[in-house]
């Protein structure tokens, strides 16, 4: 009953883009995503495609970063042909605004060191004095002395991205299926069984996308996902006129024309209640890098838990043990969706990670762990 | 450091007058905040400060709030006007907002008398300028000593829409018509609650309320269809009749009423677990004898809790009081039972006749669940059809709302809520239990970046934000 | 079209859009656009439809208006002052 080419686990971005990606390779897929209260990255994101600050200690994740951001215009519109939805991609180059002399200097010695590490992209950064930088954005404050410019950065309607990503698969023949949290995962007979909302699905293959859930799932395939949870806030304008062309690490305009401010690091388990104090801190250095935010009225605010490995890198995994079974988690799952889709699914496709991924398995954990 | 209170009490209205005074009365420290310059909520909304002339126009169950009032006013509350609650977490910490300044205040206990809002009335044409709630022309009445001349048509069913007739036509103002939605067959399930309701304190008022009504103004009674007409503006409003007739009347204002629901966002925000009430048709918080929540410290008193009217919120507001005060003060337990008797009492006796309300203006299907172009979401203008369409394959509203941005708008679902959830339900074929509620977070009343900004900073936010 | 009661005269003059308007103290900006005959207050930010004042209690956040420079507020929420500046976008 329900048999299908590949189960996806995880109806989130990282789930919904390699179930795309293999729906498009003319794969039946069947797409399995918990509740509505679901621990869900992909509703708290800040929608940005990034990758100016990505790959320090890992360039092969520089590179792999950058290849997503050089893929997400192909890649969006094909979401678009296929689910009618504009995904809204806007890849003008991005910025990390600079509050003192000492934020500017820091910056640019990481972003040096980053850049310099052999493997890295060519041209993936330059550093942006305030002047060149007022011409761009007029209304930064005078604390902001300047600014990390990255070519490739960008951002997209991430609430549309992940509609269009569930609506496309439906499309090309693919099933996404709410409320099917995972009760049961098997490995017999060279095939998978999974028991979700009271029914045994068959699957050829299997790609473990569940985020968080990824941790109590993958031992069951040979795998494995030592994720924890990282909390991150984000305030939200009430819409208003359109003041910024460019996505920022902490604010952007999105195309309705509201306002995001984010983010916070915390480690806080798994509470995902909005707390005053970050946000707070939020809006303070919001209104510091843009005055004019000051006026705005706030819509909401969100927090989300953010997947982290132990060295913040994805792990992307494929089983020695249970052939055909997948892993695959990060905490950039619009960065990569792109990745994701062209890259990652045909290898799954394949049946075989490309050995450019290699660096990714979880095994690296291992190495620190006996050193 | 955030300011403290022993008791902080959110809301002037019945509920949270009773409770603050109360509570004050056995020497708690107590802060009553709530958003009005003056205290009454918006049942005694401007009792001080009204332009009528007391005993007048408004009915003798408004001028009876003058009591409530005057009470708190001799209490030792400290009182918090034009104070905005606008976050509350699980440890009792609440944001405040005032004159544009944001303070933090932190209680031992909260009781949350937020009252209720209109239900949405998801109509053709409900976001037109020029139609409203009658609740809203109840406060431009008491408030403003403004009544509806021309051109106005009165449209829905429950008490509200008979008291505000009434009190319209007592201030010499005008009703072309007053299209009475309540359902024929409401009837047949209110009938076994009739022998309660006829010896309830409601029964006879309501009975002369609606013969005077219906002596002054043209009624048209069992409408089953209803819908406003203009471009820029209300033109017209226009209606169905249950055989089948139809109506239409040109109008510049429609006045709007099927019943009240619980206010519910801070206590959501906080976490406070509610439940779907299939008889009142909304989400209520799960809530014990007096009051408290499952959120420890954290009681809602009033019709927060659950639509029971003004009379009732005074006395769960004095039992939520009873509860903190015993918590805080446990030498005080002998003197509080004849004091929580008294209220037990007087709660039984308000209660009585309210099932019958209940069962008889309980809103039919048709004006609660929209279809097609009718807005469901006014905020985003997300249109029904449009829920219907995505709801098969979102988890639940959470996930509609990130699909559709239903609900993403500055009334954070205070409008659209109950009919999405009611949307979702009926396209699944399951119980609006089933579907759940969007997840509120703070804030839930404006706040502009500035003044969250200038909250004082702590080392924990500061440290989460600041990424050098 | 609602109408004060002659008891309930107006005592203070507000401007909107530039031209003074009557009201009276202690009664809240969206009232005393309303007793001025005005119903639609903005336009909506997603299709520029026109609208007003629907719950007039603070819920539904649709009678926003700019009082005194500042964007986006509650018109029902915010007691007239004498002299107080309201832009609307009716």
């Amino acid at each position: 009953m329900g048999d299908c080419d590949v189960a996806v686990i995880g109806g989130g971005l990282v789930g919904g883009a390699v179930a795309f990606g293999l729906a498009r390779l003319g794969r039946r897929v069947a797409l399995l995503d918990e509740g509505d209260l679901a621990y869900r990255a992909a509703r708290g994101n800040f929608a940005l495609i990034w990758a100016q600050s990505k790959g320090l200690g890992l360039p092969e994740y520089g590179a792999w970063t950058a290849r997503s951001a050089a893929a997400w215009p192909a890649f969006a519109a094909a979401l678009h042909e296929v689910s009618g939805i504009d995904p809204g991609l806007h890849q003008p180059g991005g910025f990390h605004l600079l509050l003192g002399e000492g934020e500017y200097l820091r910056r640019g010695e990481l972003l040096a060191r980053l850049h310099n590490q052999p493997g890295m992209p060519e041209g993936g950064y330059r550093m942006v004095g305030r002047e060149e930088l007022a011409k761009l954005l007029p209304d930064i404050g005078p604390d902001v002395v300047g600014a990390s410019y990255g070519p490739r950065d960008g951002q997209c309607n991430s609430l549309r991205l992940f509609r269009a990503l569930h609506l496309a698969l439906g499309r090309l023949g693919g099933a996404y299926l709410p409320a099917h949290g995972v009760q049961a995962l098997r490995f017999r007979g060279g095939s998978f069984e999974i028991e979700a909302s009271g029914r045994t699905i068959g699957a050829g293959q299997v790609v473990l996308a569940a985020g968080l859930g990824n941790a109590k799932l993958a031992p069951l395939v040979g795998l494995e996902a030592p994720v924890r949870p990282q909390r991150g806030q984000i305030v939200v304008t009430r819409r208003t006129a359109r003041f910024l062309d460019h996505p920022t690490t902490t604010i952007r305009q999105t195309d309705e024309g509201g306002v995001m401010l984010g983010d916070s690091v915390e480690e806080a388990g798994f509470d995902n209640a909005v707390t005053l104090g970050p946000i707070s801190a939020i809006a303070r250095r919001a209104v510091r890098i843009f005055p004019r935010l000051g006026a705005l009225p706030i819509a909401r605010s969100w927090a989300a838990l953010r997947v982290m490995s132990p060295d913040g890198f994805p792990i992307y995994q494929q089983s020695a043990t249970c052939p055909g079974a997948f892993l695959a988690t990060c905490h950039s799952g619009v960065t990569l969706a792109a990745a994701h889709a062209l890259h990652l699914a045909p290898a799954i496709a394949a049946g075989r990670l490309p050995p450019e991924l290699a660096v990714f398995g979880a095994e690296r954990f291992h190495v620190s762990a006996a050193a | 450091m955030s300011e403290t209170a022993e008791l902080a009490v959110v809301g002037a209205g019945p509920a949270g007058l009773a409770a603050a005074a109360l509570a004050a009365g056995f020497g708690l420290d107590v802060a009553l905040i709530d958003e009005q310059p003056g205290p009454g909520g918006q049942i005694y909304r401007g009792i001080e400060t009204s332009p009528h002339a007391p005993g007048t126009v408004l009915g003798e169950d408004y001028w009876y709030g003058a009591r409530p009032v005057r009470a708190f006013r001799r209490s030792r509350v400290r009182y918090l006007p034009s104070t905005a609650a606008w976050s509350l977490d699980r440890e009792r910490e609440l944001g405040l907002l005032h004159a544009g300044q944001a303070r933090t205040l932190a209680a031992k206990r909260v009781i949350l008398a937020t009252g209720a809002i209109e239900r949405p009335i998801p109509i053709p044409g409900w976001s037109l300028p020029g139609v409203m709630t009658a609740g809203g022309a109840q406060i431009l009445l008491k408030t403003a000593g403004m009544v509806p001349h021309s051109g106005t048509v009165l449209a829905g069913s429950g008490p509200l829409l008979w008291l505000l007739a009434w009190q319209i036509g007592r201030a010499g103002g005008k009703l072309d018509a007053i299209l009475d939605t309540t359902p024929k067959s409401n009837w047949r399930r209110a009938w076994p609650h009739l022998p309660a309701f006829a010896v309830s304190p409601y029964a006879l008022k309501g009975l002369r309320l609606r013969l005077a009504v219906g002596r002054r103004f043209r009624v048209v009674s069992g409408v089953v269809a209803l819908a406003a007409e203009g471009q820029e503006r209300i033109e017209a409003v226009r209606w169905q009749g249950a055989d089948g007739s139809e109506g239409r009347l040109a109008v510049d204002t429609l006045l709007l009423h099927q019943g009240v629901v619980p206010e519910t966002n801070l206590a959501m925000a906080a976490g406070v677990p509610h439940r779907w009430e299939e008889t009142r048709l909304c989400f209520e918080p799960v809530l014990d004898a007096y009051g408290d929540t499952e959120v420890p410290g954290i009681a809602i008193a009033g019709d927060g809790g659950g639509i029971l009217g003004a009379w009732a919120a005074e006395e769960t507001g004095r039992l939520a009081a009873v509860a903190a005060i015993r918590a805080l003060r446990p030498d005080a337990a002998e003197a509080l039972r004849p004091v929580e008797a008294r209220a037990r009492r007087a709660l039984a006796h308000v209660e009585r006749g309210r099932a019958f309300l209940d069962a008889l203006f309980r809103p039919a299907e048709r004006f609660r669940i929209p279809e097609g172009e009718t807005l469901a979401c006014r905020c985003e203008e997300i249109a029904a059809g449009r829920v219907i369409e995505a709801a098969s394959m979102a988890t639940g509203p959470n996930q509609l709302k990130a699909y559709l941005r239903c609900g993403m708008g500055p009334c954070q679902g205070r409008m659209c809520g109950l009919t999405v959830t009611e949307l979702m339900a009926k396209a699944r074929g399951v119980s609006p239990a089933a579907v759940g509620h969007y997840r509120i977070r703070p804030p839930v009343k404006p706040l502009t970046v500035a003044e969250l900004a200038g909250l004082p900073p702590d080392p924990v936010g500061e440290g989460a934000v600041n990424r050098d | 079209m609602f109408r004060r009661q002659p008891e309930t005269a107006a005592t203070l003059s507000i401007l909107v859009d530039g031209k003074p308007i009557p009201a009276r103290a202690g009664e809240s900006v969206a009232a005393a656009l309303l007793a001025a005959g005005l119903s639609a207050f903005r336009r909506s930010p997603v299709s520029g439809v026109p609208r007003g004042p629907y719950c007039l209690m603070g819920a539904c956040y649709d009678c926003l208006v700019t009082i005194d420079g500042q964007p986006g507020r509650q018109a029902c929420q915010v007691p007239v002052a004498s002299g107080m500046r309201i832009e609307t976008k009716p």
